[in-house]
């Protein structure tokens, strides 16, 4: 019999059941990200991890044309996660997505793991580029998003920025760029959950007025709630017939978003999860989950 | 075809470079062109009017132009990027090592204005850690070329190459070496004069100034052979090792600190093949070189053709006293 594939599952869906599943996949991620953050080895970036759960949960199952059976297919969209740090939850969505087997991403960090701290792609099928140093994404995906122009190809490039990369001076030079070549084929994403490594960003250099400032440098320029699926859905859908220019989406999280003691705190950044802490948030991430069900079982 | 003169036949270096990017680009679509507000003083501008959809200028902004060239060479093009060699090695390395060098992606990083040849320039234009730093990085072919001739046919090699490539170019003019284009292969040396009592081994600009050197040596009696070291890496070791077997002393000219460049590489050759021989680096001495025009400087840290000559004359001397 035809397994039906996720797009054609995704096709016969209602709107709101689109949501729901949306929702849960971002639960799912958590739930990854939680358990591996107790089990891998030496610690992972769990605060940036967890505020990315809903912005790849809609990417990934609803945005990018991707095919997981053929990871090289020419004609794939391309996302660059620039905040390579992000890699936990990267390879949580891949391996939902079906790039490979859940169960592979035991033993994160470990020797002979594929699977580690930052964002690899001679090891990962999936991953674009490899990244983990800050303000180098950005300027990737501009090149990537020349290339696809230069072939008049379909594909488009996105581009997940942390809101601390944009105190490098190269996010910046790649934001002039994109809008100087009217690179309308890349949307770029900032994890806007305030806080960098020593703590919030406004403390450490100030960010703010974000948004005036990526439209001063000529990009089309959206602000959402992060963990808003809806919202996102919204955010990413076709620019207006016309648009020349460049999408940047803000969106803007929690760092830690999910798990109620590593919200919003600088010591989230990074850290290993103790079987006490990792079970806590289990449990709360269950409750999320039942929530969610909740909402759907209601008329 | 091995018997034709070069049309690059006293050409420079990036003059040369900038031609034969052109016929890179003719013969190969995939072929784009990056440079960061430096388009005609790297010899862009040639490539730019035959290709204008396949030039990008990034602006005064190194560090975006190299992370660019990384993400056009995923999407499946094979870009040269252009800038001077001081920008290519220090603003942009973090790129060039992360993006470029541990993707092992086909990105060609062509660099103009190596070494001491931007003469009045000084230290913040002078690039004299580039070699060393490129040489550094995993999955890097490293190609210093003597003269335009080189350059031309260095700049069709690395072409062909599937991982990326630093090659070295010159803003001055170096003295002809070569006529012809046939000797060229990356990673092989090439013996341009046949000496028994020295061996210089050099690379670039220093190459042309060698055989200066090795013909009024000559006059004296003494003959050197010279050896062009145009990949500093991968490096010739068997070269080395039978010049060394050869001669009994070498002498490494470079327009480079002789602190991890061409010397370096050829010092740790030897010593790891137990070969001690008389040994000397010619190159700047842990110093920042001075502002002045770019013939004076090269004769005052020992690097024109008297001074190699003269450096000669010092490692024999040695040679004959130990």
């Amino acid at each position: 019999m035809h397994k039906r594939t996720y797009e054609e599952v995704l096709a016969d869906m209602s709107q709101d059941e689109q949501v729901r599943q949306l929702r849960n996949i971002a639960v799912d991620i958590r739930e990854d990200i939680v358990r591996l953050g107790r089990d891998c080895a030496g610690g992972v970036h769990l605060g940036g991890c967890l505020s990315l759960a809903e912005i790849l949960s809609v990417l990934y199952f609803a945005i990018l044309r991707v095919d997981p059976r053929n990871p090289g297919w020419p004609e794939r969209d391309r996302l660059v996660l620039s905040k390579g740090h992000g890699n936990l939850a990267l390879c949580a969505a891949l391996a939902r997505r079906g790039f490979f087997p859940l169960e592979e991403l035991r033993g994160f960090n470990t020797l002979g793991s594929p699977y580690s701290m930052h964002a690899d792609m001679h090891r990962v099928p999936g991953v674009e580029a490899s990244a983990g140093s800050l303000g180098h994404g950005l300027p990737i995906s501009v090149g990537l998003a020349l290339a696809s122009r230069i072939n008049a190809a379909p594909w488009r490039v996105y581009c997940i920025l942390s809101d601390g990369e944009m105190m490098e001076g190269s996010s910046w030079e790649a934001m002039m760029s994109a809008a100087h070549y009217g690179l309308h084929n890349l949307t770029a994403v900032i994890d806007r959950n305030r806080f960098s490594l020593d703590g919030p960003t406004e403390q450490i250099m100030s960010l703010e007025p974000l948004r005036t400032k990526s439209r001063a440098f000529g990009w089309r320029t959206l602000e959402v709630d992060g963990h808003d699926v809806q919202g996102l859905l919204e955010a990413f859908a076709p620019a207006p017939e016309g648009n020349r220019c460049p999408t940047m989406i803000i969106a803007h999280t929690v760092k830690g978003s999910g798990v109620s003691f590593l919200e919003g705190r600088t010591e989230s950044h990074f850290g290993q999860l103790t079987p006490q802490q990792a079970e806590q948030a289990l449990a709360e991430l269950g409750r999320a989950r039942a929530h969610i069900a909740g909402e759907g079982a209601a008329p | 075809m091995n018997e034709t003169r070069s049309p690059y036949v006293g050409l420079s270096s990036r003059d040369a470079f900038g031609k034969a990017l052109v016929e890179v680009g003719t013969a190969d679509a995939r072929v784009v062109a990056l440079t960061a507000d430096l388009g005609s003083s790297v010899r862009v501008a040639e490539f730019a009017r035959h290709f204008p959809e396949r030039t990008f200028n990034f602006g005064v902004a190194e560090q975006d132009m190299m992370g660019a060239a990384a993400g056009l060479a995923l999407g499946g093009k094979m870009p040269f990027v252009t800038t001077y060699a001081v920008f290519a090695s220090l603003r942009a390395a973090e790129q060039a090592r992360t993006d470029v060098a541990y993707g092992n992606l086909p990105v060609r990083i062509c660099a103009s204005h190596s070494g001491l040849s931007i003469g009045p320039g000084g230290p913040t234009h002078h690039s004299t850690e580039d070699v060393a730093i490129y040489r550094t990085m995993p999955n890097m072919t490293v190609i210093v070329p003597a003269d335009g001739v080189e350059a031309a046919a260095a700049t069709r090699a690395i072409a062909d190459l599937p991982g990326p490539a630093y090659l070295r170019l010159s803003r001055a003019k170096e003295s002809t070496v070569y006529t012809m284009e046939d000797h060229f292969a990356i990673g092989v040396a090439n013996t341009v004069r046949a000496g028994h009592d020295l061996t210089v081994i050099a690379c670039g600009s220093c190459v042309g100034r060698s055989l200066q050197a090795a013909e009024s040596l000559s006059q004296e009696g003494i003959e050197v052979q010279v050896v062009d070291m145009a990949t500093v890496k991968p490096i010739d070791r068997q070269a080395i090792e039978e010049a060394a077997k050869a001669t009994g002393a070498i002498l490494t000219a470079e327009e480079h600190t002789v602190i991890g460049g061409l010397g370096s590489a050829v010092a740790e050759v030897l010593a790891e093949a137990g070969l001690g021989i008389r040994f000397k680096r010619l190159g700047l001495q842990d110093c920042f070189a001075t502002t002045a025009p770019y013939e004076e400087l090269l004769a005052l840290y020992g690097l024109d053709a008297r001074g190699i000559a003269q450096s000669v004359h010092e490692l024999l001397a040695k040679s004959q006293t130990s």
